[in-house]
């Protein structure tokens, strides 16, 4: 491939690959490692700075950054030279989380009809479902990513028991609001969606309000406490808070 | 302010612009027209902007009423069209008068697309008027739904065009992705040798292609991190099919891509009736950008190719039909054309 810097990945070494005809991927990790994952945030904060000419857009994935650019200004060879000394310029693997960081205290209900894979995804821990729960409310976990689909968070990282496969067949639906677990992240479905995820917690959290100036709730690098609450808290939380009964203090 | 009636709907029938680009970072994608040239061309057609609404059919019907005289234009897939019961030409545009009926159905697949005059005026949600079934913005168009109409700024109907190449399937060239090389070599060249059809699967995140012979994957055991992803991108999914993404797919994904379908070849696959061929092609990086390049420059040029809807004599089945002689017409004989 006729490419900018193409190596072969190690860890603690970031690439550059041509993405589509208008976007090039700058990988810190193949793995999920909380520094790739800071480092892929910290480059793309970088880069928004820096807005190298062409540049569309920007986002980030768990250890990645995309570029769009505009493919009749620049193309892959240009940009990837253009962003090259900003990647070289430090070790972005020793970056900082960003600022403005949020820690939000989320009410959820785990297991019952509300999210009935509970016991199934404890046992593929080893642990009953009391346990399980106790070990997803222990302590925050980090929005690592927002993707999939609009304010969607990719939480972690859980304890090493729950690296726990996805299930193969896909679960057809499941509701706004859901908390679902595997390969010791979770994830909260901002819209309802079918899964390979399993269903184990139920929020009320509305992360996508696009009628809002703001419509997304939760950013990367914000930190999330699960709150295990009743059935029937959810649902008076439910009618009468419009965000989910979600609370927010400012970490930084 | 003038609007428009939906008398009858099908199923997919949506008001769509070029979408929202600059929410990918929040998980929302773009969005926006299916096939984006056929809004380019419905600009064209009516001397306006490309960033106005048009209403999308997907392989549907619809049918509306207009209370005061409006601009159209016909685009993208074509469709058995009338006013009150005259066949209007397709690619196209036509002035409809005060209190007519257009009736829409019958395409071959695809998304066709109905484009008014100052465009279509409903409410902005995060900068754009496209309905994202996906991420919860907006819904189908249903019966009884009343869509206002942008401000009027042109005059010129009755012109039409030879629209871009795009209804009977044909070559989708293809750049690498970044788990191309992944795919053993034999496969990645039967995948270019595999006559594909579009699968009965489809909506506006992607299109299922289906092939006679064995499907195509990775070994098993090989996890991709989820990362970005984009239209175009073919991925292979757990049955072997390959799933091309299209404007409203999610943002990031894990499973393997084997290509990226080229933006100026994705209307050959959305305007593909089901039972057109398809192939893939793979081109180098400095090849598609150059070919996105070239596709610009012509659709910046889409105005200067407008011609007046008149019809050869000779091109005309039924000559009698028209009252050439009299000098006494309708006055928009020539915009109509037989069924």
């Amino acid at each position: 491939m006729p490419l900018v810097r193409e190596r072969q990945q190690e860890e603690g070494q970031p690439v550059i690959h041509p993405l589509g005809v208008d976007g090039l991927l700058i990988r810190f990790g193949a793995r999920l490692c909380e520094a790739a994952n800071r480092a892929a945030l910290a480059f793309r904060a970088a880069v928004e700075a820096a807005s190298p000419q062409g540049v569309a857009e920007s986002s980030t994935s768990l250890t990645s950054v995309y570029l769009r650019f505009d493919p009749t200004c620049t193309d892959h060879a240009q940009l990837s030279s253009a962003i090259m000394p900003l990647l070289d310029s430090r070790d972005w693997y020793q970056a900082d989380l960003p600022q403005g960081r949020r820690f939000w205290r989320v009410p959820a209900v785990f297991g019952t009809e509300l999210a009935p894979q509970l016991s199934e995804a404890a046992a593929h821990a080893g642990l009953s479902p009391e346990q399980a729960t106790k070990s997803i409310c222990a302590a925050p976990l980090r929005v690592q990513a927002i993707g999939f689909a609009p304010g969607q968070p990719y939480l972690g990282e859980l304890p090493p028991e729950w690296d726990i496969p996805r299930q193969t067949d896909l679960t057809p639906l499941v509701p706004e609001g859901a908390l679902a677990v595997a390969i010791r992240q979770m994830v909260l479905f901002s819209v309802s969606t079918p899964t390979g995820w399993r269903h184990v917690g139920q929020t009320a959290l509305r992360l996508f309000r696009p009628e809002l100036d703001d419509p997304f709730l939760l950013r990367p690098g914000d930190e999330v406490l699960f709150i295990p609450v009743s059935r029937e808290e959810l649902e008076t939380i439910r009618e009468t808070n419009g965000s989910g009964g979600a609370v927010a203090e400012r970490l930084c | 302010m003038a609007e428009v009636t939906i008398q009858q709907a099908g199923p997919g029938v949506t008001v769509q612009d070029l979408g929202r680009p600059g929410f990918l970072a929040q998980g929302l994608s773009r969005g926006g027209a299916a096939d984006r040239l056929a809004l380019l061309e419905g600009a064209a057609l009516l001397g306006q902007d490309s960033h106005l609404a048009a209403i999308e059919i997907a392989g549907s019907f619809l049918s509306i009423t207009v209370p005061a005289p409006v601009r159209i234009a016909l685009t993208g897939a074509p469709m058995r069209a009338f006013c009150d019961g005259d066949p209007l030409v397709w690619h196209a545009s036509h002035a409809l008068p005060a209190g007519a009926r257009l009736k829409m159905s019958g395409s071959r697949g695809g998304y066709s697309y109905l484009h008014f005059g100052g465009g279509l005026g409903v409410a902005q949600v995060l900068g754009a008027r496209s309905a994202h079934l996906g991420a919860g913005i907006g819904r189908m168009l249903e019966a009884g739904d009343r869509l206002p109409l942008g401000r009027e700024r042109g005059s010129t109907t009755g012109m039409t065009f030879d629209p871009f190449d795009r209804f009977d399937g044909g070559l989708l060239r293809m750049v690498e992705t970044p788990q191309t090389q992944l795919f053993p070599q034999a496969q990645r060249e039967r995948f270019t040798e595999t006559v594909f059809r579009k699968d009965a699967r489809a909506n506006r995140m992607g299109q299922r292609l289906a092939n006679d012979g064995d499907g195509f994957g990775l070994q098993a055991g090989l996890s991709i991190l989820s990362e970005a992803i984009v239209p175009g991108d073919i991925q292979i999914t757990g049955d072997g099919a390959p799933f091309v993404l299209l404007s409203e797919c999610q943002t990031t994904g894990g499973y393997p891509r084997i290509g990226t379908v080229l933006p100026c070849d994705l209307p050959r696959l959305l305007q593909a009736p089901a039972s057109a061929a398809l192939r893939f092609a793979f081109v180098t990086f400095e090849e598609a950008v150059a070919l996105e390049r070239a596709e610009a420059n012509r659709r910046a040029d889409l105005g200067k190719h407008l011609q007046p809807l008149i019809r050869d004599p000779h091109d005309m089945s039924d000559l009698l039909a028209y009252q050439l002689i009299s000098g006494v017409t309708d006055g928009d004989d020539l915009e109509r054309k037989g069924p």
